[in-house]
This record gives structure tokens, C-alpha cells and sequence, in this order.
């Protein structure tokens, strides 16, 4: 199980990675998506993964941490209200820039004329 | 009573100020939010200086949120460091919003209650005792200033914003990141308590703690704008309003805030095998940090960009001093902080001054009209530059002769004195030639019309007097900050505050 979950949190990472570095806003910020799912996963299995394992100590032979679990909540809520943030800011950077390349200085003013 | 719950004051009095300012105030608003605003300002500047003395006598205090007990629920810890700290944001956040209630906060929507909210986030992180709390502090502030950053709209505001927030939100993902690794090999988030799991790591387990801190080492990096995670700053700190960017001149010290406690604290000298695992890389970023500083003064052709550059010369200085590890240069270095606070906050404010003044010429540096109010800029300018070179007699003099003086001892001093001098020249050079473009050639002909209100200069006059008052108050301010490297240096006493004090805290 662990093998598979590292493999996952790896191509995750390794996607979102190849997409920030893309040139458009649209690759960027999908890619800083991927890239929270990817931190979410990772984040989770800090506390060790365990199956069918209650987050209370004494009920049960194997327990699992429950503070990795608060974590990846607070993680993805902010995570999400920084996405949406940043679309909307691509989507106006789009119409005021008139471009979607996130770095250029000559486009940008052809766009303008 | 009261004062139990001092060290939530600083986070609680601007949050709720912020909420109140959001109501709707009629058909002006305006006024009646400058109001709170300022009121509330002056609220958290007083809690600010009750904390620094409540502080300074019981050495740290510990509130526990909630009343969880401190390993396992969030903890405020606020030793001399964060006292400081959260004074000084204070002191800067006073003038910066005078100014802004100049007609500053109409070019937008909320930016009073937005300016509440960034400085709830920078006080929350100097506040908390628990890595994840810092975390979710950065997202506060980190949020109001895209916000607070956009203020005034404009092309050029919003593709820097938008490099920012990218550059910013993957920074987050590397904070969780290195918090995720350091959580599953010490399994606290607490950080003096971390410390304490830190020390007894050996074998794998301190090698995935090395990766962990060295991540953690670029998300602070990220925020405090050194060497290779920089470039972001320039861009945006000269083309957001003025104001802002005067505010923001605390926000990169909340990066090096970050980087001296997690590596005093957790990766400090007697963390074993991990003892010091940042220092090295900060000591080369530090210097080269100053270097690249030095090259965009150089080449500034803008004098808020200029000034940009400046934070980031002064963000060198810092984290070269720190490196050396020892009480004298960290005191030093924190001298310094304040003092280039101050200094950068007045710069930026100055910068807009001017270009508001100026006209069509702006902040470009070239020969333009003359300002309305020419003598008293020139005057503000000279006093200025004066201080940030580190000419005599201001702060900046004395901060820097602190931090050359305190190196002595370490072998690499020189290189520090080599870096810092050279520094000193550069801005010497090309802070005379603003000088000389923007005030002493203007071009012949009638002054302009356009002049500030006299309250904008109040309040840059206001922040200019901290440098002279840093000056005249050396000393004093010397102990103090002696005082807080020394207990930054003793990092058995904080596992024995967090976790030693169940008993006598909150209700």
C-alpha cells in the first residue's frame, strides 16, 4: 500500500510540476491544483497509514493519528480559496493584458494595440 | 485580567476592527472607517508596547488557546523576539495608514479592512508557537496582501500580482510539504517541543528531517526575497501603490522572523546532528542576496524600484549577519532589522510622494519640474539616504557599525566586511545620483501645481523621526535586542516555558 500511495503522491507532483512550468497562466494554475492534491496526499500519510484503524486510542488494537487528518482539512480549504483567487486573477490578467502568456513584455503590448 | 490574555490582543484588536469596518457606514463610509481604523491602530500599538514590557519581565508568555495544553493543542508563545516584532509592525502599520487615509484607500474597495487583516496575519505569525498555526497565519497575510497588492488596479498591478500569488501559493505547498516531513519524524507541530525531538534524532530519521528543514529554508527564502527566490519582489514592490508597498516593508521580515526562529530554535547549535543545517546556505545566499541588491540599485531607473532593490540589500545583510550564529551578530542583525523597517517603509512613501509631485516624470530617475514642495522633500530625501546608506550619524550607521563590529570575532569576517562596505558604496553612488537628478537638476521653469496634503508628509516625517529617535536611543535599543539574542541562544528554556506551565495560564 505504501509503495502504491508514494507512486501516486510522485506522478501527482510530477504532472503538476511539468505543467507550472509551463509559459500560459491556464497550465500554471491547473498545475498549482495538482500540486495541493499531490501536498494533501503527502500531508495525510505523515501520521503513517493504517486501515481500519479508529482515530481513538483504546477502542481498538490499531489506532490511526487523527492530527495529520485536521491538517489536510485546514490545507484543503485553504487550498481552495487560493485556487479560486487565482483564477479569477489569470481570468483578469487575461482581459486587462490582453494575453495569456504569464511572462512576455512584447506580446503584451501588441495585444494592447 | 486582563493582562492574561495580553499576547492575543495584537491578532484579536485588528480582526475585529476589520469586521467592523466591512459593515456598511451609510452612504460615506469612508470616514467613519479611517476612524476605527486609526483608533484600532493605536489600540494594537498600545497592547504592543504592554506586551514588550510584560515580556521583558517574565521572559516569555504562553497562551494556550483554548486551554488545550501545549504539545498537543496551538499555543501562542511570545518571547523578546516576537514582542519586538509585533512592535514594530505596529509602530510602521500607524503611519502607513495615516497616509492611506489621504484619499489612498478610495483607489479600491476595503483596503482599511484589508489592512486590519494583514496586519491580524503578520501578528499572528510573530505570535504563534506552533508550526502549522504558522502556516495557516502566512495564508492570512499572504491573502489580504494579493488583495492589498492589486489595490488601485492597472495592467502592470495585476500581472505582478498575479507572478505573486502563483509564486506564493507554490511556496505554500513547499511549507506544507516541509512541515508534513518534519510532523512524521518528530510527530509534534509544536515547535519548542520539536526542538526538544529534534536533538535525539539520529541515522534516516535526521536525514529526512535535514530535507525537511532545508524545504522549510526555501518557503522562507521565498517570502524573505533572498538570492534565488527574489525576483518576484522588485516587480511587485515598485509597481503597487505606494502605501502598500510601505506596509509591506514588514512583510519580508516576516521570512527572516521565520528563518531565525526555526533555525535558532529547532536547528540551532545544539540540535545534535542537525545542529546548523541552514547557516551555511544562509551565509552564501546572504552575500549574494546583497550582491544582486547592489546590481538592481545599479540599474534602477526607477526610483521606487530603486528602493525595491534596497529591502533587498538589507534582507542580505540580515541573513549574512545571522549566519555567523552567535549572540553579538543576531543582536546586530536585529538592530538592523528595525532600523531598515523604518527606513524602507519612509523610502517607499517618500518615492510616491514624489511621483505624485512630479507629475509626467513620476518615479523615473531623470530631471523633471520642480515639486510644490521641493525644500522639504530634499530635506526628507537627504535625511533619508543618509540613514539607509549607514552614513553618519543615523540608525543606519550605527546598525551597520554594529554588525561589523559584532563579525570581528568570526573568521569570515572579512568577507562580511568586503560584501557589507562595498554594498554601502553602491548605494552611496546611486542614491546620490537620484538625488542629484530628481532634486537637484530640475528643469527651469514654473514649480509644479500638484502638492500632497500636508498629512502625507506628517506621516512620512513621522516615520523618518523613528530614525533619528533610533539614533538618539541606541543604547536602550542595543540591550534589548542583546537581551533577545541571548535568549534565542538559549533554547533549553523554551521547552521548559511551553510545556513546563500547565498549571498557571488561561482559563
Amino acid at each position: 500500500m505504501e509503495t502504491l500511495y508514494s507512486v501516486t503522491v510522485g506522478i501527482l507532483t510530477a504532472c503538476s510540476v511539468f505543467l507550472i512550468l509551463r509559459g500560459r497562466s491556464f497550465p500554471v494554475v491547473v498545475g498549482i491544483t495538482m500540486l495541493s492534491y499531490a501536498v494533501n496526499l503527502f500531508l495525510f500519510s505523515t501520521g503513517r497509514l493504517t486501515i481500519d484503524g479508529a482515530p481513538i486510542l483504546g477502542t481498538q488494537e490499531s489506532y490511526a493519528d487523527p492530527l495529520p487528518q485536521a491538517l489536510v482539512l485546514t490545507a484543503i480549504v485553504i487550498g481552495f480559496a487560493m485556487t479560486a483567487y487565482s483564477i479569477i486573477l489569470a481570468v483578469r490578467a487575461r482581459g486587462e493584458i490582453g494575453t495569456d502568456e504569464v511572462n512576455d513584455q512584447n506580446n503584451s503590448t501588441e495585444g494592447k494595440r | 485580567m486582563w493582562q492574561q490574555h495580553l499576547a492575543i490582543l495584537p491578532i484579536l484588536i485588528p480582526l475585529f476592527t476589520a469586521l467592523i469596518q466591512l459593515l456598511p457606514w451609510g452612504n460615506r463610509p469612508q470616514p467613519k472607517r479611517r476612524a476605527i481604523g486609526l483608533a484600532a491602530s493605536l489600540l494594537t500599538l498600545t497592547a504592543a508596547i504592554f506586551l514588550l514590557f510584560e515580556v521583558r519581565q517574565q521572559e516569555m508568555l504562553i497562551y494556550q488557546l483554548g486551554n488545550w495544553e501545549a504539545p498537543f493543542g496551538i499555543v501562542l508563545m511570545v518571547d523578546k523576539l516576537s514582542a519586538m516584532m509585533m512592535l514594530i509592525t505596529a509602530i510602521l502599520a500607524l503611519p502607513v495608514l495615516i497616509y492611506g487615509c489621504f484619499s489612498e484607500d478610495n483607489l479600491g474597495s476595503h483596503f482599511q479592512a484589508l489592512f486590519q487583516f494583514q496586519i491580524m496575519g503578520i501578528m499572528g505569525a510573530f505570535a504563534t508557537g506552533d508550526i502549522f498555526n504558522l502556516f495557516v497565519f502566512f495564508e492570512v497575510l499572504l491573502i489580504s496582501s494579493y488583495a492589498l497588492l492589486m489595490h488601485g488596479g492597472g495592467k502592470f498591478r495585476v500581472r505582478a500580482t498575479l507572478h505573486y500569488v502563483l509564486l506564493n501559493l507554490l511556496g505554500s505547498a513547499l511549507f506544507l510539504i516541509g512541515i508534513g516531513t518534519l510532523y512524521g519524524v518528530t510527530g509534534t507541530l509544536n515547535m519548542a517541543d520539536m526542538a526538544g525531538h529534534i536533538q535525539q534524532l539520529d541515522g534516516d530519521q535526521a536525514v529526512l528531517a535535514k530535507a525537511g528543514a532545508l524545504v522549510l529554508l526555501v518557503v522562507f527564502g521565498l517570502k524573505a526575497a533572498i538570492l534565488p527566490l527574489h525576483f518576484w519582489l522588485p516587480q511587485a514592490y515598485s509597481t503597487t501603490t505606494g502605501v502598500v508597498a510601505a506596509l509591506f516593508a514588514i512583510m519580508t521580515k516576516v521570512g527572516v522572523y521565520s528563518i531565525i526562529r526555526v533555525y535558532s530554535l529547532m536547528f540551532g547549535p545544539e540540535a545534535n546532528e542537525l545542529a546548523l543545517v541552514a547557516h551555511d546556505w544562509l551565509w552564501v545566499m546572504g552575500l549574494l542576496t546583497m550582491l544582486a541588491g547592489s546590481a538592481g540599485i545599479m540599474a534602477a531607473r526607477d526610483l521606487r524600484l530603486l528602493v525595491a532593490y534596497l529591502v533587498v540589500i538589507s534582507i542580505g545583510t540580515m541573513i549574512a549577519a545571522f549566519s555567523f550564529a552567535s549572540t553579538a551578530t543576531t543582536g546586530a542583525a536585529l538592530f538592523y532589522l528595525v532600523h531598515s523597517t523604518f527606513i524602507t517603509g519612509a523610502l517607499f512613501l517618500l518615492a510616491d510622494l514624489m511621483a505624485y509631485e512630479r507629475g509626467k516624470t513620476a518615479s523615473r530617475i531623470v530631471s523633471g519640474k520642480k515639486m510644490a514642495n521641493h525644500s522639504t522633500y530634499a530635506i526628507m530625501f537627504l535625511l533619508a539616504a543618509i540613514s539607509i546608506i549607514g552614513l553618519p550619524p543615523l540608525s543606519g550607521f550605527i546598525s551597520k557599525l554594529m554588525i561589523l563590529e559584532s563579525a570581528t570575532a568570526n573568521s569570515h569576517s572579512f568577507v562580511l566586511w568586503g560584501a557589507v562596505l562595498s554594498a554601502t558604496l553602491v548605494m552611496l553612488v546611486s542614491i546620490s545620483r537620484v538625488g542629484s537628478k530628481m532634486i537637484w537638476h530640475t528643469l527651469s521653469g514654473k514649480p509644479s501645481e500638484q502638492s500632497a496634503p500636508a498629512g502625507k508628509r506628517i506621516a512620512v516625517a513621522l516615520l523618518l523621526l523613528l530614525s533619528l529617535l533610533m539614533t538618539v536611543f541606541a543604547s536602550p535599543i542595543r540591550d534589548y535586542t542583546t537581551e533577545v539574542a541571548e535568549q534565542l541562544d538559549d533554547v533549553a528554556s523554551y521547552p521548559m516555558f511551553v510545556l513546563g506551565q500547565q498549571a498557571e495560564t488561561t482559563p
